[in-house]
């Protein structure tokens, strides 16, 4: 067994030809029949390749170096570096997190309105009230001093559950209310001043005015007589007197204030916005003018802000009656153009007012 | 954005003629060809000059080695093959940094080099293997072996650099550090 600097010797001499014919014919037999030997001389070989290529590269680099200190670098910076903007190159790199963020961002918003039950629709105008009544809580917390008072009576029973008010349109027995308060009914009675009830149905809805229109279907009605106010066309003044007649309780109600703003909540340009007192039950009733000209229909009022309540103006009324079809009705409406409350006081305009203006009663 | 660079330029196969030849003025045309190519490449995903330079040479190395290894067909352009192959190593190297910049912006065509990487890998390894074995193997061995192995340079030549009485003596100077540099080569 030769040692391995005799080996490197003889496989050295052999591979730069120092080795003659018979020495070299001598080796290459010894590769052929020893193979651990070949296998030896493979390897060195092998190492002796990668030394070389080890050297080629190295001054394959130093040649590289040496070239690459010859190139404008400055020039090149000032080519590339500077086009990608700051924000650009950085919205490149944030990307990623940037769009995590908006979509959490939005899940959160979108799952915290579900939560809260802003996507009912009906209530995302979350301080604007409307003002119907509803009779199971104000009954729940007037019980138990009705019992009181008056323990021994047993009245008849009110099963209605929401309540707001109406004033008749035409004498032949429409009314006119708000949509809130008649949404979502099986059933309607209006009420007078004297306490008559009378089933009545929607024939037309308004969703988007906040205006629904009812007719007494009920036998025992009777036409009214003509009616003493009429519509008013034009926008109602600024700072003008009004006044509303409603039924936030069982028994009429006289509100009275001044017109504060010719839009309604949020800038709504179809209502009138009113410093009024109303209540839940005024909802629906006639907003007046001194001349005794309906302005509007009391639709709600703002929770947060005192003494704001809002009104359709009436010339949004008169628009969605136009609308009705009236192929659909049985009666003719007649829009009433006789004013008879102009020269009264407002004592006797009261008066003459009432038996046109009704209690609403949904039962659902 | 990319902007084309316009030199009288020798073709392809010109430049591939010329690397086979060690065309030292072909090396510098190559590099200073296709150098603002991968700096852009670069600056623009989040590297800096060095990284630029550093990945640009180990392109041209692994270009260098296919043309020197014979077996390079002109499938694609030089310019192409540089770009995939450059891309791919700055991938590779953004992934080892961190793991949230696996995506480049790119500037031109690319395609799949893996082959030629691999290959190239495993020369890299030998290449930084090599290099610790001659530091390791210290003077005046390292500069033998240079001398003798790479720079092809005569035993005479060099025993009279050393100051070594005659070549043989040289001679067998030289087997020692060769073979101890084997030993430090494969004791890895």
């Amino acid at each position: 067994m030769k040692s391995e600097i005799e080996l490197i010797k003889e496989i050295e001499a052999y591979l730069f030809q120092e080795m003659d014919a018979q020495q070299s014919s001598a080796f290459e037999n010894e590769r052929k029949q020893n193979s651990s030997f070949d296998q030896k001389v493979t390897e060195h070989l092998n190492f002796l390749q990668s030394l070389k290529s080890y050297g080629d590269k190295k001054e394959l680099k130093a040649a590289m170096d040496n070239i690459h200190n010859d190139i404008d670098l400055e020039a090149l910076n000032h080519e590339f570096k500077k086009q990608p903007h700051n924000i650009i190159s950085f919205w490149r790199k944030s990307k990623r997190s940037l769009a995590v963020a908006a979509s959490i961002a939005i899940l959160v918003t979108l799952s915290t309105l579900f939560l809260t039950g802003q996507f009912d629709g009906q209530n995302h105008v979350s301080n604007y009230s409307e003002l119907k009544r509803d009779m199971e809580t104000i009954k729940r917390s007037q019980k138990a001093l009705i019992r009181n008072i008056n323990s021994a009576t047993n009245q008849p029973q009110d099963i209605s559950q929401y309540g707001g008010t109406g004033f008749a349109l035409s004498s032949n027995g429409y009314i006119v209310t708000n949509y809130h308060v008649v949404k979502e009914a099986d059933s309607i009675y209006v009420q007078n001043g004297k306490g008559e009830s009378f089933k009545a149905e929607t024939i037309y809805i308004d969703p988007t005015y906040d205006i629904a229109v009812l007719q007494i279907i009920d036998p025992l009605f009777k036409n009214l007589s003509p009616l003493p106010y009429t519509f008013k066309k034009s926008n109602a003044e600024l700072g003008e007197d009004v006044y509303t007649i409603g039924y936030p309780k069982d028994d009429i109600v006289y509100g009275k204030g001044y017109l504060s703003s010719s839009t309604g909540f949020g800038g709504d340009s179809t209502a009138y916005q009113v410093s009024i007192p109303v209540n839940p039950g005024n909802s629906g009733g006639p907003l007046m003018d001194n001349r005794g000209n309906v302005i509007g229909i009391v639709s709600g009022k703002q929770t947060l802000a005192d003494g704001a309540a809002f009104a359709v103006k009436s010339d949004f009324v008169l628009k969605s009656i136009d609308n009705i079809p009236q192929d659909s009705l049985k009666q003719k409406i007649n829009i009433n153009k006789k004013n008879t409350l102009a020269g009264l006081n407002r004592t006797a305009q009261i008066r003459k007012m009432q038996d046109f203006i009704f209690i609403v009663k949904v039962y659902n | 954005m990319s902007s084309k660079i316009n030199y009288s330029k020798p073709t392809d196969n010109e430049v591939i003629l010329g690397i086979l030849n060690n065309s030292s003025s072909t090396l510098q045309y190559l590099y200073k060809a296709y150098f603002p190519m991968i700096y852009q490449l670069i600056i623009n995903n989040n590297g800096n000059e060095d990284d630029a330079k550093d990945i640009y040479q180990e392109g041209i190395i692994i270009l260098h080695d296919k043309i020197k290894s014979g077996d390079f067909e002109l499938t694609s352009k030089l310019k192409t093959f540089l770009y995939s192959v450059c891309r791919r190593l700055w991938l590779k190297k953004l992934n080892h940094k961190s793991r949230y910049n696996a995506n480049i912006n790119d500037y031109e065509d690319h395609f799949a080099v893996e082959p030629d990487l691999a290959n190239h890998e495993e020369k890299d390894q030998q290449f930084l293997m090599m290099d610790k074995a001659l530091l390791q193997l210290g003077e005046p061995c390292k500069t033998i072996i240079e001398d003798f192995y790479i720079h092809n340079k005569s035993m005479q030549d060099i025993s009279e650099k050393f100051g070594y009485t005659n070549a043989d003596n040289a001679k067998t100077q030289k087997y020692k550090c060769l073979q101890r540099l084997k030993k430090l080569f494969f004791s890895k």
